[in-house]
């Protein structure tokens, strides 16, 4: 960091931005030279997401600089940012699903020839510019969003996960034509989960955690060690452990899974993913965003039906059509976002009773003290406070998360999927919540968490699975499940941690040995690509 | 946390308007029950002496009548939709009555009346749950369905304007003591079906739940298109009952007779407080709604100015209420 301003191509220091309470970045700061391709990396939250949309002028900071080629700058929207060279692909296509491309292409003035040019370099030739959108497949609408981008040949182009959504070969032709800017007098800021991509293409990576940056690394290799220790950080003990608890009563042998998953795959994220849940278990599921865990959930909750694959309950086998099917398997789904769980006008009485009504033989008159009972039930044993109760959206953030499990607390649970339950709420609620997971374990359920926060899963869960590009990478048991061994598992890089023999057993010895095969060869396929195209 | 705040602020709520819309927010049938107050004065102070009992019968008679139309919307508005169907489905109703009087006798018109509407009902509701058109196009598309297949029955039997049954006109257009009309023998059982219904039982609860949240009904396992199949019925049947009264309370008879109604029994939900995005309100503001429009209706009326001008004022009255309300209660 002993660059002078003027050398950099962009330089933002002392970013910060709050919505409401969440600080989303407290002191975030990027510096790219020209010619690298540089990457932003972070786990989930850190503030990635955040930080491109300040660069692009979507979102206004609430402190901070930002420099262009060594004149300070303050970009008020898109489209201005764009004019001063500034252009971003975001994780999302950007193209409006009722117009044709070429229509699309003309909205933003992007010149037909460079686009064309680009689209042969990406590796989709045969795209016809006069179809609608909304019917061209998802990975051509990440390469025509690129195609775009370049087109205007930005002096800073923002890739933000652009290959998540691709298949393999295009992927590699992306990663070449990023390659291919390295060296001249423009640059690439890349954002994605996939170490191998990054040491395949990147110069520097800048690390961001709690909204701040703690480091920048020179990509070398072997770099990922340091990446990975700086997106941890200090792992900061800030919350008690949960109880001491034996996970015996999870293993008893003979018993028959809450629920198992045999080779689940949904045509486009998930691949091939098994596992067991025990009943008396809290299982974790750790990924990082994207890499298959939403369709997973929608699956086991009724809302999506796979592709392939196979899922028992109880140890016979069910299909789902909707939400209805599973919840009489006895599987309930807490969602991730309140918004989607909660009727926001109604009370907090109503939103637990719900489930109550909802067949047909139930529509009649309610037995209103026996609700009452089951309702209040519940709501002591969350302890929400229903002060403003008569109308939910009046409630913080962590009540009105708690309504959204009390709804199935109150009618008993089986066998609960909670989907980052969590997120965004307070401290003390989630202790709560991870000891009435534990609770209900202890009475006989199974508990499915998905969980974005990685020390949460030795906090509630017995042991955790981790999900990589849609398939499942590792098993690990909570005693060996810290964040570090989490997330080098969550990147598919090898996990350090030995694990025993008994838990983890061949399948992860195997999973580790392809981890490593695949990160090496990966890696070095990848870095010769673009020498070899030049 | 305005919430919490709004139950202690009802005490000392002379001061502040926020106040003021915490309390309408919580209690939105005061506001209402406050103007139609207003209203009444209005009316005597333009024609004095007119407020009395026979007016109150006369108002009753009238405001039956669109309160029981305006439950359909008030229901279908609930989940987000609207029945724009209950003009044609009330006039089918009545005219199917008054063209069986004669033959079959009226209760055998009422019979098959009934089940028109219902299988009417029915096709709306499958069209909405199942193949998820939009209520709007489907009710409006479903109310010229059934005006013509009703002009179809009209060629097959011809009617006069005595058609409509005895008990009908009286049902529809008298009164106790010339006060309190007979047609309140039909509106207080529905009525108070309606609000038990809303309010009490596990059906109520889902009209308002696909309302409010259709995604959160969903996953909380409701299935939408049995809710909105049964919906569509209650509403049509609701809308020839009306009709019923409607054809009793004109004496006519015709395939068009309840058309006008609609949008009135549309604006009597909306200045009830029921939100046409779902999920809020209620019938009882829908009744005090249906009396409004009704108490404005006769005082333009009585002020002696041309249809016109009545029109032009009837409608701007509508939109007035309709944007004060939503500022009062804070509504959005």
């Amino acid at each position: 960091m002993t660059l002078t301003s003027t050398d950099l191509l962009l330089e933002a220091t002392g970013i910060s931005k709050t919505y409401g309470a969440v600080v989303a970045l407290r002191s975030a700061s990027l510096a790219v030279r020209p010619g690298e391709v540089h990457a932003l990396m972070g786990a989930n939250g850190a503030g990635k997401s955040t930080l491109l949309k300040i660069l692009t002028g979507a979102v206004r900071p609430d402190g901070g600089t930002i420099t262009v080629r060594g004149r300070q700058r303050t970009v008020h929207s898109p489209a201005e940012a764009r004019r001063g060279g500034i252009v971003s692909v975001y994780q999302e296509p950007a193209l409006i699903p009722d117009l044709d491309i070429r229509s699309n292409l003309r909205l933003t003035e992007t010149p037909i020839e460079p686009f064309r040019h680009w689209l042969n370099e990406l590796g989709i030739e045969d795209l016809d510019l006069s179809s609608i959108a909304r019917r061209v497949p998802l990975a051509s609408l990440r390469i025509i969003d690129l195609a775009r981008a370049m087109a205007i040949e930005p002096d800073v182009l923002m890739l933000d996960e652009i290959t998540a959504a691709l298949p393999a070969n295009l992927t590699e032709r992306v990663l070449a034509a990023v390659g291919r800017e390295r060296g001249g007098d423009r640059s690439v800021i890349f954002i994605s989960h996939r170490m191998i991509e990054i040491a395949a293409v990147c110069d520097r990576a800048t690390v961001l955690r709690e909204g701040r940056t703690v480091g920048v690394v020179d990509v070398t290799q072997g770099s990922e060690e340091r990446i990975v220790e700086l997106m941890l950080g200090q792992i900061v003990e800030d919350m008690p452990a949960a109880a001491e608890r034996t996970s015996d009563g999870a293993k008893a042998s003979g018993s028959t899974p809450r629920l198992t998953a045999r080779g689940l795959s949904s045509s486009e994220r998930l691949n091939d993913v098994s596992f067991d849940l025990q009943p008396g278990e809290v299982l974790g599921v750790v990924a990082l965003e994207g890499q298959g865990q939403d369709e997973l959930f929608d699956i086991l909750a009724g809302s999506q039906r796979p592709s392939g694959g196979e899922l028992l309950v109880d140890g016979s086998p069910v299909s789902f059509r909707h939400p209805a099917d599973a919840i009489r398997a006895g599987l309930v789904y807490v969602a991730a976002d309140r918004a989607e769980a909660l009727l926001m006008q109604r009370s907090v009485r109503e939103n637990i009773a719900l489930p109550f009504t909802t067949r047909i033989r139930q529509w009649g008159l309610i037995d209103l003290a026996s609700e009452g009972r089951a309702v209040d039930a519940a709501v002591a044993k969350l302890q929400i406070d229903t002060r403003a109760g008569s109308e939910v959206r009046r409630l913080s953030g962590g009540n009105q998360q708690k309504v959204t499990i009390a709804r199935w607390v109150a009618g008993g649970v089986h066998t609960m999927l909670c989907f980052d339950p969590t997120r965004g709420i307070d401290i003390r609620t989630k202790q709560q919540i991870y000891l009435l997971l534990r609770d209900l374990a202890e009475a006989g359920a199974g508990v499915l968490l998905y969980t974005s926060e990685l020390k949460e899963v030795q906090l509630a869960c017995d042991r955790a699975i981790v999900i990589f590009g849609g398939r499942v990478v590792a098993e690990i048991d909570v005693a060996e499940a810290d964040e570090p061994a989490l997330l080098r598992a969550a990147y598919n890089l090898r996990v350090d941690a030995p694990l025993p023999e008994d838990v983890a057993g061949e399948a992860v010895a195997e999973v580790v040995a392809a981890a490593q095969g695949s990160t090496g060869a990966g890696a070095e396929g990848a870095r010769a690509l673009p020498v070899s195209e030049r | 946390m305005s919430g919490v705040a709004s139950a202690s602020g009802a005490r000392n709520a002379w001061l502040t308007g926020a106040a003021w819309r915490a309390l309408f927010r919580d209690r939105p049938m005061i506001p209402l029950l406050f103007l139609l107050a207003i209203l009444v004065v209005v009316s005597e102070l333009a024609r004095p002496g007119i407020v009395g009992p026979e007016w109150i019968g006369v108002i009753l008679r009238a405001a039956v009548l669109l309160a029981i139309l305006a439950g359909c919307q008030t229901l279908t508005m609930l989940t987000g939709g609207i029945d724009l169907s209950v003009g044609a489905v009330g006039s089918m109703a009545g005219f199917v009555v008054a063209s069986f009087a004669a033959g079959a006798g009226w209760p055998t018109g009422v019979v098959v009346a009934l089940i028109a509407a219902a299988i009417a009902g029915f096709v709306t509701g499958i069209g909405v749950g199942v193949f998820r058109v939009h209520p709007l196009i489907m009710t409006l598309g479903m109310s010229f369905v059934i005006l013509g297949l009703a002009n179809v029955w009209q060629l097959q039997s011809v009617v006069t304007s005595t058609g409509v049954p005895r008990e009908f006109r009286s049902l529809g257009s008298q009164a106790y003591a010339e006060v309190v009309p007979f047609s309140l023998v039909v509106f207080v059982p529905v009525a108070a079906l309606i609000l038990v219904g809303l309010k009490r039982t596990g059906y109520g609860r889902l009209l308002y739940a696909i309302g409010d949240n259709p995604i959160a009904a969903r996953l909380s396992g409701a299935r939408s298109w049995q809710i909105l199949v049964v919906l569509y019925v209650i509403s049509a049947l609701l809308a020839a009952i009306a009709g019923f009264l409607y054809s009793g309370y004109t004496n006519v008879a015709s395939v068009t007779l309840v058309d006008s109604a609609v949008l009135p029994s549309v604006a009597a939900a909306v200045i009830g407080g029921t939100s046409i995005l779902g999920g809020r309100g209620g019938y009882g503001g829908t009744i005090v709604g249906a009396l409004i429009l009704t108490v404005v209706s006769s005082l333009l009326s009585s002020l002696g100015y041309p249809e016109a001008v009545r029109q032009v004022l009837f409608g701007a009255i509508i939109v007035a209420v309709a944007a004060a309300y939503t500022r009062v209660t804070g509504e959005t």
